[in-house]
This record gives structure tokens, C-alpha cells and sequence, in this order.
């Protein structure tokens, strides 16, 4: 199974990637995942990797690789399609974070972009995630209510997962995480 | 017990495991976590020196003492502790003494791509590679093993998606050394001509019997599937080249990368039609194996720069083509920009308003070179902000156009020597140290500025006023300012350029990320006198955006810091 986690430096990609990773070693596979530090991460277009099954070696996932592609903005949904296998999932969130092209003026935000990736045959679902996670008390939570929303589509056993991220978030901000979990979970169904 | 380990964490879980005592680093992209995860032993002592030169030297010095000790470091940083690398393997250790070294191929984080093996085989030292998390650990402990029985300094390499990545590792008890007894010897440790002649033959030596063993050990292994291509690899290679090929190859993976076995490789060959290297970055096996008279398949298929990856083994080797979609739109970049809230911000806003020319350094700030900023002229390497904005100023006499731009920690790296520089040959260039109370880019470490050790324990914090005026710059030009005063930023920068002396110029204001630092109430725009004129965009904040000819700032990323309003002549924010 191989899984990307595409977003913004600053959106938690790190902590859905831990989340995903001890799902999958707690499921009794073999995993890796590969994180992003550095220079790239400073609002910069972030990549993780989550990578499991029975043998695991390349830490990274090539062009027409990936299972399931979850997206916390939908510019980088678009800028990682290349990498969904055919029949794949992408499951995005709704935000939209300008790059500073875009901002500067020099270049446009794709209008459109859901709608184009349906054009294509893709299965792509795409959610208002911050909206969620405010209804449950926190935006910040934003990343756990996607994982939710995709909790069906990742290949694990739903308590394994819910477990992976109650040992994974911060004990402070626990419940509000579960409760964006468990939305997010009841919003895909 | 099975963890979830980053390489760079399993490696100090090896540190631990290994009975290391001793660590001392400087934070570099990808190998800062090494030096964080050790310190969270108490059974480790871990401290950041301010370069690598010194922490490679009190590495040795602990070695010598006789305790297992450990150094970490970029690739890059190698470069700032090669002199004391290469005597390391003169002098032997007493304690193990393992140096590591992370590459950085396809340049994640990083001014260059260079290949760190040269320097194993260069300053004639042992250097292991592992290519997963369990290997981190398992090469780290076997790495002391190797560095006290051949009494030499050890490298271990790493790449950044070793260093990067997460697999499970099997968790075993430290052993504990006692350290071992002090023994003067000069012939040993005093390097001068007389012993260093003598020690080079003992390097030889050791050499030649390191690569016996390389020929039978546990780090270099075959995996036989009886097939007609055989793969040479290494390090992460390896994990593309088994995803490449599966059972259709057979393998010979190198975990010792220096020296390389000559008789092992040499039988490898002979066993398969078609024998292929798989290493990023430099030819080194390649090359040692065509030395042996072995025709193998390299760089004439693969390229030399950048990463590899499983895709670019099935193109460049089977001419297998990935199968994929895209969207037809144009997908804008998002290169990384300066967060919300930066310090740096106001800095090289300013810089750019005055049109001064900027002789750049390492660090966050490093990102004023990019739109809509577009401040710095130069960026070098650690510290050459100054010394080479010192040679620049003495050909072209035009001190007034220039400044050079450093952080407070880069600063202590190396940026002392060159403002000493610039005191002692009369030279009149301004200098700005961004004191932003951290280690900024890799990820908030503490340094000799912060009054803080790696362990977060309290120290003296070194006054940079202080420490300016010891170098010889007058008090009169140390100037102090907050940088998102820009009024202050501005009349100050005139000043001192004007100045027919050295100056320095503090930028002192935290990074907006550190907990200490509280978040302001978000700024809100009054659409009823914005006039959408974009004096605001000229700062290039991420939170602000104009739509419709008016100003719209994301609330969920703005800090507060204040400084589009001081761009703003309507009061619209």
C-alpha cells in the first residue's frame, strides 16, 4: 500500500505521517515513511511518504505509484496526481493556500481544480476539512479529520487506525483530535 | 521490542546501545535529529558546538579521553571538520570514535551535492553505510567495533532519505564501557613530522588489514537468486535497485564503502553477463571496479546528479515508463518562503528599498533571495557573508553599496573570523547579524547566543555587542535594532553604510515559530479605505493576498508582526 501525504510546510504532514506509520507497523506490516525537514518545509510544497506491506525497500513513491494521495490544499492535490496509480484515491481537503507566485501575481491559482481531476477518471473526494475540525472546537486538527475522512480508502482496520491516532496527538489536544477524527470518519461513509 | 524509528534516530538509539558517552555537533539538514534524539539518553552527554571543526575536535578529544564518542554533521560540514578528519586517522582513538556525515543528494536542503565517500578514501578512514533504520543502529554499533579493533576514526554516511525515513527497528540494552585509562603518548598524539611519518606507515597498515576484512564481513553481503545480472550497491541504492529488480538480479550490497573489497567484487563479476552499479552522486564503486578491470554498467546510463529513485531505475535500466495523468492547467510553483511573522522580513525589505548589494549567508534568511524580496547577491557557504563581501569591497571601493547578512548562530560558526578580517586589513564593510534568539533553518537549536545548552540546561548567553567590540569594531558602530522597526532598520542601515569603519549592525527580534514568541491577534483589512494599491504585497507575507482590488489577509496564518501596516499610506490595516 502506498500512500502519499501532500500539502503545505506547516500543515501537519508530519504528524499524519506518524499516525499512518503506526497504524501500519501496529497492523504487523513492514513500513517506511519518509518525511521532509529542512529549508523545503518553510511553506514550501511538502511531500510525505507511507509506505506498507510485507516487504518494504524504496522509502519514496514513483509517478503512477500511489494507492491513496491525502491532500490538506488542493493545489498540491493537483501537483501530485501525477503520482496516484490508475484507480487510485485522492482525498482532499478544500483549502486553498496561494503559493507566493500567486500572490506576487506572477502566476494563477488553478480555478477548477476538483472538477478537471473528475474529468479525468479520477476518484477524488474533496472536503472542507478545516470546516470540520472548527466544528469540533480546533482548525489546527484540520489534518486528523482528513485522515478520518479517508479512513475507509488507507487498507486498515478502522481500531487500529483510531488507536494510532489517540497514541500519536498531543495528550492535550486529544479529544478534540478524536472528535475530528471520528467526524471526519462519519462524513465518508 | 519493534519501534517506528527515523534513520536519524536509530542511529542514536545505536549511539546508546554502543555505550557512547560523549557526543558534540553542529545542526545541519539532514543530520540535526542524531545530536537531538542522543541527548534524550541521560546516560549520553550531547552538546552543539558552534562548527564542526570543534565538535569534531572535542569528538576526538573525548575519544582520546576514553570514552566512546560521536560527531554529526552535513555533508557540508565535513568540509569545516576535514582538518581535523584527516588526523584523526593518524592518531587512532582510544574510546570508539564514529564521525557521521549526512549527504544530501538531490540538494533537499543543501548549497551542493557533493559526495562525502571521497572523503573516507581521502583522509584514509573506514566509512559504513546502512540503507535502513535497523541498519542505522546495527552499523552504528559495528562502526565502534571497527574503530577501536583498527584503532582509527570511523565515518558513517547517510543520505538524506535514510536519515529521513521511518522503518521499525528491533530495540536491545546498552552496554556499558568503563573509560578507559589515560595513557600519555606522544609518539601517537603529538603530530608533528617526526611521529606523522611513522604513524602514516601504522595507517597503511591499518588500510591493508581493513580491507581483508572488508573481503569477509558482516557488512558486505550477497544475495543470490541465481540470475544473470548482478547489482553492485549501496545505502538507499539498494532499496531502489531490490524494488527495480525483485528476484531478477542478484546482489552484492556494500555496507563498507571504504575500503571496498577487491576479491569479493572481483568474484561477483565473474559470475554474471551483466553486472550494473547502482550508486548515486560519484562513480566510486563504479570507478573501483573498472580499476579491477570489471566492465560494468554506471554512469553512462545513470545520471550523476541528483537523486534516484525506483522510477528512475525502470526508465534509465528496464525502459519501463511510468503511466500517469495530469491536469491540463498550469500548476504554480510554492517554493518555501519566510513564514509568517519573520524577523528577516523587514530586514531585507529594507535592504531592497535602499538598493543596497547583498552579500548573503546560510540560514533561513537565505530565502530574501527569492520573490518578491529579491535581496541578496551572493550566498557562499557558512560564514562568507562577510569575509567575501571584504575581498569584493577592497577591488571595487564601493563599502557604501554593500552589506553583508549573517545569522546569529552562523555567525558564531564562523562569521568571528571574518569580521577579524575585516577590522585587521581596515576594511569598512556593514555587517548585519539577524539575531533571531535560535538556530533557525534546522529547526530551533540552541547556541552559544541563546543562553541554553542542547540539554536545556541554563549558560552564560554571549553578548554579541560584547563580542563585536572585542574584535575590534568601535561600540559607536555596534547599533542594535529591532528589524520590524523600519523606520529605525532604515535611518541605522544609512548610517553605517555611510561609515568610513567597520560596523555591525544587530537585528535582534525572536523567530516568530519559538513557543516564547506570542502570536498577536490577526490583522484585519478596513476594505473601506484599502485602494488596493499592493504597498502591502512588497513584503511578500504568505498570509496577504488582493483579490477584487482590495487586500485580504488569511487570519489562520497571520502572527500579528505588523509590518504590512507600516506599508500602508491609507490606514487600511
Amino acid at each position: 500500500m502506498n500512500i502519499m501525504i501532500v500539502g503545505v510546510g506547516g500543515q501537519g504532514s508530519l504528524l499524519a505521517s506518524k499516525i499512518l506509520g503506526k497504524a501500519a507497523m501496529d497492523s504487523g506490516c513492514d513500513v517506511k515513511v519518509s518525511e521532509v525537514h529542512g529549508m523545503s518545509q518553510r511553506g514550501g510544497s511538502v511531500v510525505t511518504y507511507v509506505r506498507f506491506g510485507e516487504e518494504v525497500y524504496s522509502p519514496v513513491i514513483g509517478k503512477g505509484d500511489a494507492d491513496v494521495i491525502l491532500s490538506f490544499e488542493l493545489l498540491e492535490a493537483a501537483r501530485w496526481l501525477p503520482n496516484l496509480k490508475n484507480g487510485g484515491t485522492i482525498v482532499t481537503s478544500t483549502q486553498q493556500i496561494n503559493p507566493m507566485p500567486v500572490i506576487t501575481g506572477a502566476a494563477e491559482y488553478p480555478n477548477e481544480i476538483v472538477e478537471d481531476i473528475k474529468a479525468l477518471g479520477v476518484d477524488i473526494r474533496a472536503v472542507d476539512a478545516p470546516a470540520i475540525a472548527r466544528e469540533v472546537g480546533n482548525e489546527r486538527a484540520s489534518n486528523v479529520a482528513l485522515i478520518g475522512l479517508a479512513a475507509n480508502v488507507l487498507g486498515f482496520d478502522h481500531e487500529v487506525l483510531r488507536n494510532a491516532v489517540a497514541s500519536c496527538v498531543p495528550a492535550k489536544a486529544l479529544d478534540i483530535n478524536m472528535a475530528a477524527f471520528d467526524k471526519g470518519y462519519e462524513l465518508s461513509k | 521490542m519493534k519501534k517506528l524509528l527515523l534513520g536519524n534516530e536509530a542511529v542514536a538509539r545505536g549511539l546508546y546501545e554502543a555505550g557512547v558517552r560523549f557526543v558534540s555537533s553542529y545542526p545541519g539538514t539532514p543530520s540535526t535529529e542524531i545530536t537531538e534524539y542522543a541527548a534524550e539518553y541521560d546516560e549520553i552527554y550531547a552538546e552543539w558546538a558552534p562548527n564542526e571543526k570543534v565538535a569534531a575536535e572535542a569528538a576526538l578529544g573525548a575519544s582520546i579521553g576514553g570514552g566512546r564518542s560521536f560527531c554529526a554533521m552535513k555533508h557540508v560540514g565535513l568540509n569545516v571538520a576535514a582538518d581535523p578528519l584527516f588526523v584523526m586517522a593518524q592518531t587512532g582513538v582510544s574510546g570508539g570514535l564514529v564521525i557521521g556525515v549526512a549527504d544530501d543528494p538531490g540538494m533537499h536542503s543543501s548549497q551542493n551535492e557533493q559526495d562525502s565517500r571521497h572523503y573516507a578514501i581521502a583522509a584514509k578512514l573506514p566509512m559504513v553505510e546502512p540503507a535502513s533504520s535497523a541498519e542505522c543502529k546495527e552499523y552504528t554499533k559495528i562502526a565502534y567495533d571497527l574503530s577501536e579493533q583498527f584503532d582509527t576514526a570511523v565515518l558513517l554516511r547517510l543520505t538524506t532519505r535514510v536519515s529521513h525515513s521511518r522503518s521499525p527497528v528491533e530495540l536491545c540494552d546498552r552496554t556499558e564501557y568503563e573509560v578507559k585509562p589515560y595513557e600519555k603518548n606522544p609518539a601517537k598524539h603529538v603530530m608533528m613530522p617526526a611521529n606523522a611519518k611513522k604513524r602514516h606507515v601504522v595507517v597503511e597498515e591499518h588500510l591493508a588489514a581493513l580491507a581483508e576484512y572488508a573481503e569477509n564481513c558482516p557488512l558486505n553481503t550477497i544475495e543470490d537468486n541465481g540470475a544473470s545480472v548482478g547489482i553492485i550497491t549501496a545505502g538507499n541504492c539498494w532499496n531502489y535497485a531490490k524494488e527495480t529488480f525483485g528476484k531478477e538480479a542478484d546482489y552484492l550490497k556494500l555496507g563498507l564503502l571504504n575500503p571496498l573489497p577487491k576479491q569479493m567484487i572481483v568474484d561477483f563479476a565473474a559470475k554474471h553477463e551483466n553486472v550494473i552499479v547502482i550508486e548515486e552522486l560519484d562513480p566510486v564503486i563504479e570507478n573501483h571496479c573498472r580499476s579491477l578491470g570489471i566492465n560494468v554498467v554506471g554512469k553512462d546510463v545513470l545520471p550523476i546528479c541528483g537523486e534516484f529513485s525506483e522510477e528512475l531505475l525502470k526508465e534509465k535500466l528496464l525502459g519501463i515508463e511510468a503511466d500517469y495523468c495530469e491536469i491540463g492547467a498550469q500548476i504554480p510553483m510554492r517554493p518555501p518562503v519566510l513564514c509568517p511573522g519573520c524577523p528577516h522580513r523587514g530586514v531585507f525589505y529594507t535592504l531592497s528599498k535602499l538598493k543596497l548589494r547583498v552579500s548573503g549567508d546560510i540560514g533561513c534568511y537565505t530565502l530574501g533571495a527569492v520573490a518578491p524580496l529579491n535581496a541578496i547577491d551572493t550566498v557562499y557557504c557558512m560564514g562568507a557573508s562577510i569575509s567575501s563581501l571584504h575581498g569584493t569591497v577592497k577591488v571595487r571601493g564601493e563599502e557604501d553599496k554593500y552589506v553583508s547578512v549573517i545569522g546569529d548562530s552562523t555567525f558564531m560558526h564562523s562569521g568571528l573570523t571574518g569580521l577579524v578580517n575585516v577590522v585587521y586589513n581596515g576594511g569598512n564593510t556593514t555587517t548585519l547579524i539577524l539575531d533571531n534568539s535560535i538556530t533557525g533553518m534546522t529547526g530551533h537549536q540552541e547556541n552559544p547566543l541563546t543562553g541554553k545548552t542542547l540539554k536545556g540546561e541554563p549558560t552564560p548567553n554571549l553578548c554579541l555587542e560584547d563580542i563585536c567590540a572585542s574584535l575590534g569594531v568601535s561600540r559607536d558602530h555596534i547599533r542594535a535594532v529591532d528589524p520590524n522597526d523600519l523606520p529605525a532598520l532604515e535611518a541605522i542601515l544609512k548610517e553605517e553604510t555611510a561609515a568610513k569603519c567597520a560596523s555591525v549592525i544587530i537585528c535582534r527580534r525572536p523567530c516568530a515559530l519559538l513557543k516564547s514568541v506570542k502570536r498577536q491577534p490577526a490583522l484585519v483589512v478596513d476594505e473601506s479605505k484599502c485602494v488596493g494599491c499592493k504597498a502591502c504585497m512588497k513584503i511578500g507575507c504568505p498570509c496577504i493576498s488582493v483579490t477584487d482590488k482590495k487586500a485580504k489577509i488569511d487570519a489562520s496564518m497571520c502572527v500579528g508582526c505588523d509590518l504590512c501596516k507600516q506599508m500602508c499610506k491609507f490606514g487600511a490595516l
